[in-house]
């Protein structure tokens, strides 16, 4: 898969870009790649378009529950698909900030 | 001609906007009706202290009726749905309900058939909840018969009504069983799906010590799929397990099941989009929302309730004479955490600020911030008098402001 140099694009110390305009589908697998997604395979993509989707239209990431509910892919698959922190990992692989979790 | 206000949900937030409302408007100015679906008032936050024997669940609950003034209706049934287009609400007993100014306060719903197993084998045997009245009188006689094993404390995810009670329910579980010379015997493991003991960084930082001096042990990071209440184990959707003798969860949380009948009313969750500042609902101008119903990024708590109602208040009589909304609401929260001992914290916070040290309301005190003191103990437990005679008749707290205040408050520097 595609991974690119990533100089040029801002990114908080955890990796999250700072500006969602810098994201293209490379960066994306770039940052898959880092965190061991070995490819980006269309249910991924479905997730990973539902999180840029709602962030850029709502302003605010959807939490893991609501994935689970909206996104078309169960909590469960969310695990095996973005393993440890689905929620974090779809949002990091689609270029918007962490989602800040409520209180 | 009288204006018709409809209010739903008779419970914190419903109770404390109809008798505010009824005070500011006239009969003729203003119809104001309260529907909820039963007539028990629970003081929540008395539910920390049945598990405990420390409270009973006859005196935490209250009928919802005798809550409200003079002059406003009450419709006890269930709520069918919500038509925003007709500016109407349809009752489960059949009678529709128009209004020109509709206020959700329904609260959040526990949804514990959510996880997998929850509600299964085990159920009320050895898994429980403190979050209902029957949850937390089943507890009271399983802890009564548990002298040893492993206490396990758990979330399933947030948002959850008041986050910081599982923490509490931690504490005061060390202290009954050291009261009860068994605390050797037990275990108490803490699992929480955040990354520490808390949301925010100060105050988790100051708890995260505390859970350690009281030897519980925290599981963080822990996003549980299943319950299993035959073989108690606790799992993980990452597949790690924690084993359990008891255990104490709070489920997953919704909004009330008529707002998902309600077309364009509520989010995923069933929580109403609302605006953090006026409280005015993004579904339409002449709908509003307070208290747990809404999805404003503050805690779910009474005491965000109370503070809302006062300038939810304000924006319905501006709404309704046709004037701009005050736009002041900050997310001032504040609460008592009980640490066990008859001590307890105290935090005060808002959207941007996150609780700190100092003291309360004032630099003068008396209370003291982020700190274990039996004054706070002792403000928790006067606070259920204040409840039921001070801020359900929707009275201000002398000295304590809507809006949060920095006076006494000390800024700190975190490693986190």
């Amino acid at each position: 898969m595609a991974t690119i140099e990533m100089t040029g694009i801002a990114r908080d110390p955890e990796g999250f870009l700072t500006d969602p305009a810098q994201w293209n589908e490379d960066v994306a697998e770039t940052i898959a790649n880092e965190a061991g997604i070995t490819e980006l395979t269309p249910r991924h993509w479905l997730v990973v378009n539902y999180m840029r989707d709602t962030y850029l239209s709502a302003g605010e990431a959807p939490s893991i529950r609501s994935l689970g509910k909206e996104s078309g892919v169960q909590i469960k698959e969310l695990y095996v698909l973005f393993p440890k922190g689905p929620a974090k990992l779809a949002a990091k692989i689609g270029g918007i900030p962490k989602p800040h979790g409520c209180i | 001609m009288a204006k018709n206000i409809v209010i739903l949900g008779g419970g914190t937030g419903g109770t404390l906007m109809a008798n505010r409302l009824r005070k500011l408007f006239d009969r003729d100015e203003a119809e104001i009706a309260v529907v909820d679906k039963d007539d028990r008032h629970i003081y929540q936050p008395g539910l920390l202290f049945v598990p405990f024997g420390l409270a009973s669940v006859d005196e935490i609950v209250r009928p919802r009726a005798r809550q409200l003034h003079k002059g406003i209706s009450f419709h006890e049934t269930g709520i069918d749905h919500v038509e925003l287009e007709a500016d109407a609400v349809h009752l489960e007993n059949g009678t529709t309900l128009p209004y020109d100014v509709l206020i959700v306060a329904t609260g959040t719903h526990l949804q514990p058939e959510e996880t997998e197993g929850m509600i299964g084998p085990g159920w009320m045997e050895k898994v429980f909840t403190f979050y209902t009245p029957e949850g937390a009188a089943g507890l009271a006689e399983a802890l009564n018969g548990f002298d040893g094993g492993r206490l396990v404390i758990n979330f399933i995810d947030l948002p959850i009504k008041c986050p910081v009670a599982p923490l509490e329910f931690a504490f005061l579980a060390d202290s009954y069983f050291h009261e009860c010379n068994v605390r050797d015997n037990v275990e108490i493991t803490f699992v929480t799906p955040l990354d520490g003991a808390f949301t925010k960084p100060v105050a988790s930082e100051l708890l995260g010590s505390l859970l350690a001096e009281k030897n519980i042990e925290v599981v963080t990071e822990f996003n549980t799929g299943e319950v299993d209440g035959v073989g108690g184990r606790l799992v993980s959707y990452d597949e790690r397990e924690v084993p359990f003798d008891l255990l104490v969860t709070i489920p997953l949380h919704g909004g009330a099941d008529y707002v998902n009948r309600s077309p364009g009313l509520g989010d995923a969750l069933g929580f109403v989009p609302t605006d953090p500042a006026t409280l005015q609902s993004k579904a339409r101008p002449n709908v509003f929302a307070l208290g747990d119903a809404t999805n404003v990024p503050t805690s779910k708590a009474g005491s965000v309730t109370h503070f809302e109602g006062e300038l939810l208040t304000e924006n319905v009589r501006r709404f309704l004479a046709g004037e701009p909304l005050d736009a002041s609401y900050d997310g001032h929260a504040n609460c008592f955490i009980e640490t066990g001992f008859d001590k307890a914290l105290l935090i005060d916070f808002n959207y941007e600020t996150e609780p700190l040290p100092g003291r309360y309301p004032t630099s003068l005190g008396p209370m003291q911030l982020l700190h274990e003191s039996r004054l706070n103990h002792l403000g928790k437990l006067m606070f259920q008098w204040m409840y039921w005679h001070v801020l359900l008749p929707g009275r201000a707290i002398p000295g304590i402001s809507p809006r949060m205040t920095m006076a006494g408050k000390k800024a700190v520097e975190t490693n986190a």
